[in-house]
């Protein structure tokens, strides 16, 4: 049962954290909420046993992209330009 | 331009746990999940953390572009004379020639559910390592080349 409710707050979760990614206009928050979704997922593949993948998406997903997200940031705009 | 002040104490804080949890992982690559591609993707990430976490010069001038290189080239040279040395002893290529020499990694793995024992598998462990430092210089450098393009004024 605590399995079931954990997994479910793992999705809803990731849910929340795909949709802030679109939602958000400063591309800094964005790449944070992309570092959480990536975390999240790393515990979504820890879940369903596969601590290999977990891992990988860990370091990979959560560590190394958000901070190619935020060099290139850093090296153009942070806000997001609205097209009218 | 360097990050502000708590990102940087935070990264100067994280910077070491990371790298011995990533060494963790990679040699413990024959018992546990994880292994040598794992591990160094961890320790890069401790590197990576440095890197945004501090400008382009004051990186650069602690660690160059050479020498994250020359570990990548180091890991990519062990990997392959581990394996080429199995022809030196008359068996074919990548075959585990450290399980016939010495004591060194050779134990016999125990049955059934135990603790598990670092000293086993041979050169499984060696070829983790060199995969390990060969993922480190590799993920660091091209995170320091993407850095380089970065803008210094902002």
């Amino acid at each position: 049962m605590i399995e079931l409710v954990v997994h479910a707050a793992v999705l809803v979760g990731l849910i929340c954290a795909a949709l802030l990614v679109i939602h958000f206009r400063d591309l800094l928050s964005a790449a944070i909420a992309f570092g959480i979704f990536s975390f999240l997922l790393s515990l979504e593949f820890y879940i369903l046993q596969a601590p290999d993948v977990a891992i990988a998406e860990a370091g990979i997903g959560a560590g190394l992209t958000t901070a190619i997200f935020i060099v290139a940031i850093r090296g153009t705009r942070r806000m997001e330009e609205v097209k009218e | 331009m360097n990050m502000s002040k708590i990102v940087r104490s935070a990264a100067n804080l994280l910077f070491p746990f990371i790298l011995v949890f990533g060494f963790y992982i990679v040699l413990h690559g024959h018992l546990t999940p994880g292994g040598g591609f794992q591990g160094g993707a961890v320790i890069a990430t401790g590197f990576v953390l440095m890197f945004v976490a501090y400008s382009y010069d004051f990186i650069t001038g602690r660690i160059g572009a050479e020498s994250l290189h020359t570990t990548e080239t180091i890991g990519l040279v062990l990997f392959i004379v581990t394996a080429l040395v199995a022809i030196v002893f008359g068996v074919t290529f990548f075959t585990n020639w450290m399980l016939d020499v010495g004591p060194v990694l050779n134990n016999p793995v125990a049955f059934g559910p135990n603790p598990g024992d670092l000293n086993t598998a041979g050169f499984i462990p060696v070829m983790n390592l060199a995969v390990g430092i060969e993922v480190l210089g590799a993920l660091s450098v091209i995170v320091l080349y993407m850095l380089s393009g970065t803008k210094e004024e902002i």
